[in-house]
């Protein structure tokens, strides 16, 4: 059974359809990715599981459960984090604030503790910092805030959207790093991407969403063999010569 | 870089907080002294009087307006429903007819001080439910232009004919314990013991304190988010409209007991008294104080009743120097002045004066200096 359903999920945001009817699974403790250009409907897609953007029909189920048009604190306190697009640390808590914040519905002091720890653990430059205004971190380390606060919050599925955002190359090979470390610890990861190469790389499966539908799937390696992924999405413009 | 050391959320009191918490007590000392000695005449104690309730008024909106981000102009309207609220219900049974001079009073029990303060600050925060169940629904500037409206109708309805058995109408509550009703007098009618400006330290210092661990709650950190980002701290799992609701109210709560503070400051109560002009005076302390800084308002409200009570009255009359005149100075010239330093402040100094610190980061190193190490 897949962890995560979703089924004929449709998003309109004002009359403009963002996702017209969209059908993906994630299994337990792969890494699937989402790969699409600008617009595609990456970003709603996220939105509307974790509950933030209202769907208008269609059907999301999370371990056997149906979550659809849920409360985004419901869905959270259900195990499903979210990583937002652009990192969205709270810049004017400090790092471990922001880390307590990820924990907010859960109440057992004592392995919040443990578990901020854990988050140390994974980034050290974040206990460096931990006294530090999170504002003040630089863009690879607010990602990694940004990551550590969602595994505060013990999800059973992180979502990601865009970890690699605007970082320099050597930091994004972290965050990569960081993703597959997770994936070993048991979290199921469902990623966003426009650096659809890397993402690829570190998938186990993928899907291709264009302008609002699901142009291709397969697994990870498969995608990034197939000739119009590479063609659309890496760059290799064999065509134009 | 120190090893086996785990940042934890648990913090103890360090040496700065125990400074900053003798400099607090001290000045208590000072207050209780200065009243036993000096003629309590003095323009300082009306301005320590009035300061410490705009202390309270003004922490209680930043706690909404720095602490939660929701942008709230209500503040004069919540200090009316207060002041009303704590006035009727604690003017004594034998006067209460003279008041009502010409109303026979719906409400004819008295409470006394203290429950009737706090009664102020929950019919205030329950005005402030009522009111934010749709209100809080709108962001920034609009919120701002609805609690404003709030706060004028208030006036409005405080004050009409129908609701005179109860609010004694256009008419001013008055004869209800206040300040000076707390210096211990002996038997020839003679004061011994003054304690009518320790009273608003006091009453202040409390509901401050409790906004303080409010802040410093799990309640505090995710109003923060909120502030910080909406979006992210709903994905975070915190509930967007039980938190507003909960800030709002509680935040009312307070201004309607510093509006309680301040009826009891100012002797008598009329509701045409509580106008934005008064919501725009704690704002400008706010912002003054540094937004999102609680000893920043405290500091803050002194100075701005310090300078507007009696600092610079002086703007306000002719003053002639030898033979020369010094022009511009007439009445309302003050508020000119004002003006010009609240443009220099948002212009030069954004942060305010305290920025988003509190008085024990004062005494704290830089922290950056102790990490380089």
């Amino acid at each position: 059974m897949s962890l995560l359903k979703v089924t004929d999920l449709k998003v309109s945001y004002g009359g403009i359809e963002a996702l017209k009817g969209i059908s993906f699974a994630v299994e337990e403790g792969q890494i699937v990715t989402l790969i699409g250009a600008n617009g595609a409907g990456k970003s709603t897609t996220l939105r509307s599981i974790s509950g933030i953007v209202p769907i208008r029909s269609g059907k999301i189920e999370f371990g056997g459960e149906d979550i659809t048009g849920k409360d985004p604190q419901k869905i959270v306190a259900k195990g499903i984090a979210l990583v937002p697009e652009g990192r969205r640390v709270f810049p004017n808590l400090t790092v471990l604030e922001n880390l307590r914040i990820g924990a907010y519905l859960r109440t057992d002091e004592d392995a919040i503790e443990r578990d901020s720890a854990h988050v140390f653990e994974v980034f050290p430059r974040l206990k460096e910092r931990h006294w530090q205004m999170a504002g003040t971190l630089s863009g690879g380390e607010q990602q990694m805030l940004a990551v550590g606060r969602a595994m505060m919050a013990r999800p059973k599925l992180m979502m990601m959207d865009e970890p690699s955002l605007g970082l320099a190359p050597l930091v994004v090979r972290d965050i990569f790093q960081i993703i597959r470390q997770l994936s070993d610890e048991g979290i199921t990861i469902l990623l966003i991407e426009q650096n659809a190469n890397a993402a690829l790389r570190c998938a186990n499966y993928g899907y291709v969403l264009e302008t609002g539908s699901i142009a291709l799937s397969g697994e990870g390696a498969v995608l990034l063999e197939n000739p119009r992924v590479r063609d659309a999405y890496l760059g290799e413009a064999k065509s134009k010569k | 870089m120190q090893k086996n050391f785990a940042p934890s959320a648990k913090k103890r009191p360090d040496r700065a907080t125990w400074i900053s918490a003798g400099i607090i007590f001290f000045i208590y000392v000072v207050v209780f002294a200065l009243e036993q000695f000096i003629p309590p005449t003095t323009m300082l104690f009306t301005v320590l009087k009035k300061g410490a309730t705009y202390a309270l008024v003004a922490v209680s909106m930043n706690l909404l307006n720095g602490f939660t981000g929701l942008f709230s102009l209500g503040q004069a309207g919540f200090m009316l429903i207060g002041a009303y609220v704590y006035a009727i219900f604690s003017i004594p049974g034998e006067v209460r007819a003279r008041v009502y001079q010409y109303f026979t009073p719906a409400i004819n029990f008295t409470l006394p001080v203290i429950p009737a303060m706090i009664l102020a600050g929950l019919v205030a925060a329950l005005f402030a439910f009522l009111i934010g169940l749709p209100v809080l629904r709108l962001k920034s500037d609009y919120l701002a232009i609805a609690t404003l409206g709030f706060a004028e109708i208030v006036r409005a309805i405080f004050q009409w004919k129908k609701l005179g058995p109860v609010t004694n109408g256009s008419n001013m509550l008055k004869d209800y314990p206040t300040f000076n009703d707390f210096n211990i007098v002996n038997a020839e009618g003679k004061v011994v013991l003054y304690l009518s400006t320790l009273l608003p330290f006091v009453i202040a210092g409390v509901c401050i304190g409790i906004i303080m661990l409010l802040i410093n709650s799990t309640y505090g950190r995710s109003f923060k988010a909120i502030r910080d980002d909406e979006v992210a701290a709903e994905a975070m799992g915190v509930n967007l409209a039980r938190h507003k609701q909960l800030a709002f109210a509680i935040s009312s709560f307070f201004a309607g007991v510093g509006g309680a503070m301040l009826a009891m400051f100012t002797n008598t109560v009329q509701a045409k008294g509580f106008t934005s002009a008064m919501t725009y005076e704690i704002l400008l302390i706010v912002v003054l104080g540094g937004i999102g800084s609680v000893s920043g308002s405290c500091i803050s409200a002194f100075l701005f009743v310090a300078c507007s009570e009696w600092w610079l009255r002086f703007l306000d009359q002719k003053q002639v120097i030898g033979t020369f005149e010094v022009p511009l100075l007439r009445n309302g010239f003050r508020l000119v002045v004002f003006s010009v330093i609240i443009m220099v402040v948002v212009l030069f100094y954004r942060q305010g004066m305290m920025g988003m610190r509190e008085l024990p980061d004062l005494f704290r190193k830089k922290r950056g200096k102790e990490a380089a190490k």
